[in-house]
């Protein structure tokens, strides 16, 4: 079941982009620096002005403001991390259950959070802007994850973190998808580790899409692989 | 928003009326302005002399608050400090109105100069605040009892308008029309090349990125209060040719409500554009007497309607939508050419 | 000393008024980076509703709850109607739109109240018990709001899901988009707050300085004062600022200038406050990333 596709030429940055995500699946987006992949999450979200269309769980979202899109059950981890930073870490995940109405699920989920994530339980009562890299985007993760969304889109989540956290994270990521069927979007610079964890790719170059397919399909392509894996 | 004519049209293929345009509506303003006095009742040949010291006043904040970035909210006080000192000089020394003026003018430059050290600690909305216990302290001074043999107090003090010199033929206001005239277009020009020599740049610089332009070397603490006194030294000039004009001084003419006024005058004028301040000027001038006659008792709520209106239609000014007209206008003749 | 604690006292009183505006500047700066310029008058049309209720035989308390009711209204329509469509518009464009306000509410109070002081009733009464000469029981009573006021705000920012939904928007507006939050409903909820305490701000000085259309034009330069030296970011400075700056006025008004010059060397001392410690005594200095 088709669970988001979308498919528009956002005009300046973005010609004609067609991306599904499969239910329960993990879509990567991929490409070089400028290619589009921030500004086709953005424009996703409501971020941005966009054209055309983007289905989700079966409604069009494409026409909806970006607090709304949120509340259809799309959780977006921006890039930069985009967390409160004068708040502590547990009003940032507060705010992540924010619209939520069962409020003895989102206790739940809390505490799962920090299950997940012990440093953040550590650090609970700590400013955000003062947490290193790395525990941000964990943050930033949990507190999209405090949704209960039915998508999760991810924003170049390795970005600027040391090798072992980005592994740590993603090994989460992996179990959460694992455990909870949701479905994933991610945009990533680094390859390897999104081919990895992806059921399905795609490539993106000037804002177009020149390829897409399973990880292995993508590996076996010579000029992708040279292009985007190195080797 | 750039300040030069960024016509679409190449120069050389304008028709030689739009390339020297601006050479020509000058010619063509002086000579109209040079004709008026003549053809008006001295009452609006009096107006239009305090529009023209109103805008020297606008030039001066626009200077420091439009291409220099400092936000004042107490510009009247320099108005005023100009002023008073012309009075004084005029009425308890017997100093010609002619040699005060410039007298005033250097006093308004050292104050504008002292003040902006202090300013420099301070940004955006604390300058405003600092600027703003200026301007409404300044009234209170001069109210102030101990002060009363120079200020002469809540009265205030009473001058005499210059007669025409070399016995030319001319009413006290015509002479006083043409002096201002005079002095306004100095002040334009000297205003003029000062933006677009290395120091105006300079100035702008430290507007849209301090931190580069200091980086770049420009010597950000000196140029900030050189800016501060220029702009005072404006605005000082323009309240003495005000009261010299209205031949009258005293602390109620120059509230914080001034300050205000002159604020409004640079944004709806036009904020970093010289023209703004004519425009501004008018506005200044004219609107509150339309309000007043549209209605008695609200007139301060029709004038913060207009205020409303002008702000959304304009956000630039009215400086700023006669070059979007003027832009729109050379694009349709350049489709129309090409 | 009698005097001067009775000065003391005074300068609680007023200076509790300008720390709940205060409070309600920091409140609208830190959620959208604009200062409203035009709270004072809003304040003071505010008054008058009461002033006009209570005139017409409506209990005191019945036109205080409804004047709050309206002025909330009143408050987040500005938002939605004058300052949202200028959310793009140059700062200086913005700051002309609350002179123009400001300018609005002024003469229309005027035009429709008249301009004339009226006196304003004090809801605390001047009972026997309390009676002495270092505090009247209005000033208690000032107090005793202003101090509900401030903590009501804190507690509501501090423990409830909509007071940490308004502090999101404030923080990153963005971000508080991507959880969901309706910032625009928010930002009118917070010119709401922001206008309902600048009610209870006037209806508390009212009794005081008695009621014409210039009535907040002086208490509201005294909260921006305060706002400011307390650091324009910092609620707790804001409320600090506010109750120095009115025990600063009294006194100095008392002992040290008289009350002509009162405003002017106030001003000034806040100007070398300033000066010293640009940022305000609680602000932070804002570090700059190049």
């Amino acid at each position: 079941m088709r669970n988001l596709r979308a498919s528009y030429g956002q005009g300046h940055v973005l010609h004609g982009v067609d991306v599904d995500v499969a239910l329960g699946g993990v879509t990567a987006v991929l490409g070089a620096n400028g290619a589009g992949k921030t500004t086709f999450l953005r424009a996703v979200c409501g971020l941005v002005k966009r054209e055309g269309e983007i289905h989700f769980a079966g409604e069009r979202i494409d026409q909806l403001t970006t607090e709304d899109i949120a509340r259809a059950g799309i959780a977006h981890v921006p890039d930069g991390r985009g967390t409160f930073g004068s708040l502590t870490v547990e009003e940032n995940l507060r705010l992540g259950g924010y619209v939520r109405r069962d409020k003895a699920a989102v206790q739940r989920d809390m505490a799962r959070m920090y299950e997940y994530f012990p440093r953040l339980q550590e650090r609970r009562e700590q400013q955000a802007g003062t947490l290193s890299g790395g525990e941000q985007q964990m943050l930033a993760i949990s507190r999209a994850l405090m949704l209960a969304p039915k998508l999760l889109v991810l924003d170049e989540p390795s970005f600027g973190l040391a090798p072992l956290i980005t592994q740590e994270i993603f090994r989460i990521m992996r179990a959460i998808n694992a455990e909870q069927r949701l479905s994933v979007l991610i945009v990533e610079q680094n390859a390897t580790l999104a081919l990895a964890f992806a059921d399905h790719a795609c490539v993106l170059e000037t804002g177009r899409v020149v390829a897409t397919g399973t990880p292995e399909f993508l590996r076996d392509d010579e000029t992708i692989r040279r292009a985007y894996l190195g080797y | 928003m750039t300040n030069s004519y960024a016509a679409t049209l190449p120069r050389t293929q304008m028709p030689a009326l739009l390339r020297y345009r601006r050479f020509l509506l000058l010619l063509l303003g002086l000579a109209a302005l040079s004709i008026v006095p003549f053809a008006l009742e001295d009452f609006w040949v009096f107006q239009l002399t305090l529009v023209m010291a109103s805008s020297i006043a606008l030039l001066g904040l626009n200077l420091l608050t439009g291409f220099n970035g400092q936000i004042s909210l107490g510009h009247g006080a320099f108005f005023a400090l100009g002023a008073y000192t012309q009075a004084i000089l005029m009425t308890q020394f017997s100093v010609p109105y002619a040699l005060a003026l410039p007298v005033a003018g250097l006093l308004c430059l050292g104050f504008g100069m002292l003040f902006g050290l202090p300013a420099l600690r301070l940004e955006g909305l604390y300058l405003a605040l600092a600027t703003f216990a200026l301007g409404v302290a300044l009234p209170q001074l001069l109210k102030y009892r101990h002060f009363e043999a120079w200020t002469g107090g809540v009265q205030g003090i009473t001058l005499s308008k210059p007669e025409a010199p070399f016995r030319l033929d001319l009413t006290p206001d015509q002479w006083l029309y043409f002096f201002v005239l005079a002095l306004a277009v100095v002040c334009f020009l000297t205003a003029r090349s000062l933006l677009h020599s290395h120091v105006g740049r300079a100035i702008v610089a430290i507007r849209d990125q301090p931190i580069a332009a200091a980086a770049m070397g420009i010597d950000v603490a000196r140029y900030k209060t050189i800016t501060f006194g220029v702009s005072s030294l404006y605005t000082g000039i323009a309240g003495a040719l005000t009261a010299i004009a209205v031949q009258f001084v005293a602390p109620d003419s120059f509230t914080s409500l001034l300050s205000i006024d002159l604020l409004v005058g640079i944004v709806v004028g036009g904020i970093a554009q010289l023209p703004g301040a004519i425009y501004g000027a008018l506005f200044m001038r004219f609107i509150p007497t339309l309000t007043e006659h549209l209605s008695k008792s609200a007139t301060g709520a029709i004038y913060g309607v207009i205020l409303i209106v002008f702000v959304y239609a304009m956000p630039y000014g009215i400086a700023g939508f006669v070059t979007r007209m003027f832009m729109r206008l050379t694009q349709a003749m350049k489709r129309r050419g090409s | 000393m009698e005097t001067f604690l009775h000065q003391l006292f005074a300068g609680l009183a007023t200076g509790g008024v300008y720390a709940s505006l205060a409070l309600a500047l920091v409140m609208i700066y830190q959620a959208t980076h604009l200062v409203n310029f035009a709270q004072g008058e809003l304040a003071m049309f505010s008054t008058y509703t009461a002033w006009a209720m209570v005139s017409a035989g409506v209990p005191y308390w019945i036109a205080f709850v409804a004047t709050l009711a309206l002025s909330f209204a009143a408050g987040a329509a500005i938002e939605r109607l004058v300052i949202r469509p200028m959310a793009n518009a140059p700062i200086l464009s913005v700051v002309i739109v609350f002179i123009a306000l400001l300018l609005i509410f002024n003469s229309m109070a005027g035009f429709l109240f008249g301009t004339d002081m009226q006196s304003f009733p004090s809801p605390f009464p001047e009972l026997e018990a309390i009676q002495n000469p270092y505090f009247s029981a209005h000033e208690i009573g000032v107090l005793v709001v202003t101090l509900a006021v401030v903590f009501g705000l804190y507690s509501f920012f501090r423990f409830t899901s909509l007071g940490l939904a308004l502090r999101a928007v404030a923080v990153n507006p963005q971000s508080a988009r991507l959880v969901g939050i309706r910032v625009g409903s928010m930002l009118a909820l917070g010119w709401g707050l922001s206008a309902a305490i600048g009610a209870i701000a006037g209806m508390m000085v009212a009794p005081i300085v008695f009621l014409d259309p210039n009535m907040m034009v002086g208490v509201q330069v005294y909260a921006f004062a305060a706002a400011l030296v307390g650091g324009i970011d910092s609620p707790l400075g804001a409320v600090l600022g506010g109750f120095l700056v009115g025990v600063l006025e009294n006194l100095l008004g008392a002992y040290v200038i008289g009350t002509e010059l009162k405003l002017t060397v106030a001003l000034a001392l806040i100007v070398v406050v300033l000066i010293v410690k640009p940022s305000g005594l609680l602000g932070k200095t804002a570090v700059t990333r190049v």
